[in-house]
């Protein structure tokens, strides 16, 4: 499993996804190969999906330490760590000064399962930007 | 230091900026280079008991034959001082002691055996999950750097392709705006579809001459005559 079999097999789902939803894949190149994928109508939340030798880590950036209200940022916190348990099969967590939502799988995967991820992760990452907007500015 | 703790200084560290390792390239690769030295021991100390299990199982073997030849000599010697022979008895008995004496020795060496493979198969599943952890740390090691570089092509990809990076709750209406959109778009088409199913019930209404009819010019002359009356 690496980025570009999990390209071919989300383009070629086109409008047939078992998840309704329709992905559109671009790898990014750099020292370590990045799979952007956008979701009809959800471009603006894309996700970055990369491989290590294990895992497939699948990362949607939620929003920057900058656009939280400064006094609020620890009830965010707060919020975010209790929530990480119940939320469906994603993470909080924060790269640099992002704060993301992710989802890892192991390398053994099913397309099926990485397409389930990548619904649910979309799915999540919506609607805890709607739930978290009070702590945005 | 546990990986843990590396990994959570090196980011706190500011290591977290683009281009910059987590932890030293060379400590990585010496402990890479680590674990795959476990892991030929590894493989090493399988074969080993594999040897040794075979010694276990052929030592088990001779053990049961001896056992079985020494209780049918001894079946013998009974049989012979049954019949007076005392000479055959005591020739049966030496066979049997030589025999005893063989016995003891296999027995022993199985025994040892036995302990070997014992202490082998151990030493087997310490290096394994000795192994499995190390391996574990390293994928910590990678994962971090592999997502921090990952960051680093995503934001070099977002600067280059000069696209504006959207605040989350920018993001959030734009899709919302769309979901809004989809959801009219369908709510649409719904309404049209039961427009044109009550408009085609009408048709066949008419056709059937039930319901309201086309005011005709006929119609309006015999309105026209009955008003005259």
């Amino acid at each position: 499993m690496n980025i570009h079999t999990i390209a071919d097999h989300l383009n070629s789902l086109a409008d047939n996804s078992d998840t309704g939803m329709s992905f559109d894949c671009q790898p990014i190149s750099g020292e370590v190969d990045v799979l952007q994928i956008s979701i009809s109508d959800r471009e603006e939340l894309p996700i970055f999906v990369s491989v290590t030798e294990d895992q497939i880590i699948c990362i949607s950036y939620l929003w920057g330490a900058e656009e939280v209200k400064p006094e609020c940022i620890h009830a965010m916190h707060e919020s975010m760590l209790e929530m990480n348990i119940p939320m469906p099969l994603s993470s909080f967590s924060k790269i640099g000064d992002k704060y993301v939502v992710f989802g890892a799988l192991s390398i053994s995967s099913s397309f099926l399962d990485i397409e389930h991820e990548l619904a649910v992760l979309s799915n999540n990452a919506i609607e805890v930007i709607d739930d978290m907007s009070d702590y945005l500015l | 230091m546990s990986i843990f703790k590396k990994i959570m200084t090196a980011i706190r560290g500011g290591a977290s900026e683009a281009g910059e390792a987590i932890i030293d390239a060379n400590a990585t690769r010496i402990f890479e280079q680590e674990i795959r030295d476990a892991e030929n021991h590894l493989t090493k100390a399988k074969r080993d008991l594999t040897g040794v299990m075979a010694e276990q199982m052929s030592a088990k073997r001779e053990v049961d034959r001896l056992t079985r030849e020494v209780s049918e000599h001894e079946g013998y010697a009974t049989q012979a001082l049954e019949k007076g022979d005392e000479t055959l008895a005591l020739a049966v008995a030496e066979k049997i002691a030589t025999l005893e004496g063989t016995l003891a020795d296999q027995q022993q060496a199985h025994d040892s055996f036995s302990g070997n493979a014992e202490r082998l198969k151990e030493l087997v599943k310490k290096s394994e999950r000795q192994v499995a952890e190390h391996k574990r740390q390293l994928s910590m090691v990678k994962t971090t750097e592999s997502v921090q570089k990952a960051t680093s092509a995503i934001t070099d990809n977002f600067s280059s392709s000069n696209s504006k990076l959207l605040s989350a709750k920018d993001s959030l209406e734009r899709i919302k705006a769309k979901q809004q959109k989809f959801d009219d778009k369908m709510k649409a088409g719904e309404l049209l579809e039961s427009e044109n199913s009550d408009s085609s019930l009408q048709a066949q209404l008419k056709a059937a001459g039930i319901g309201s009819q086309d005011n005709s010019a006929n119609s309006v002359l015999e309105r026209l005559k009955a008003k005259q009356k």
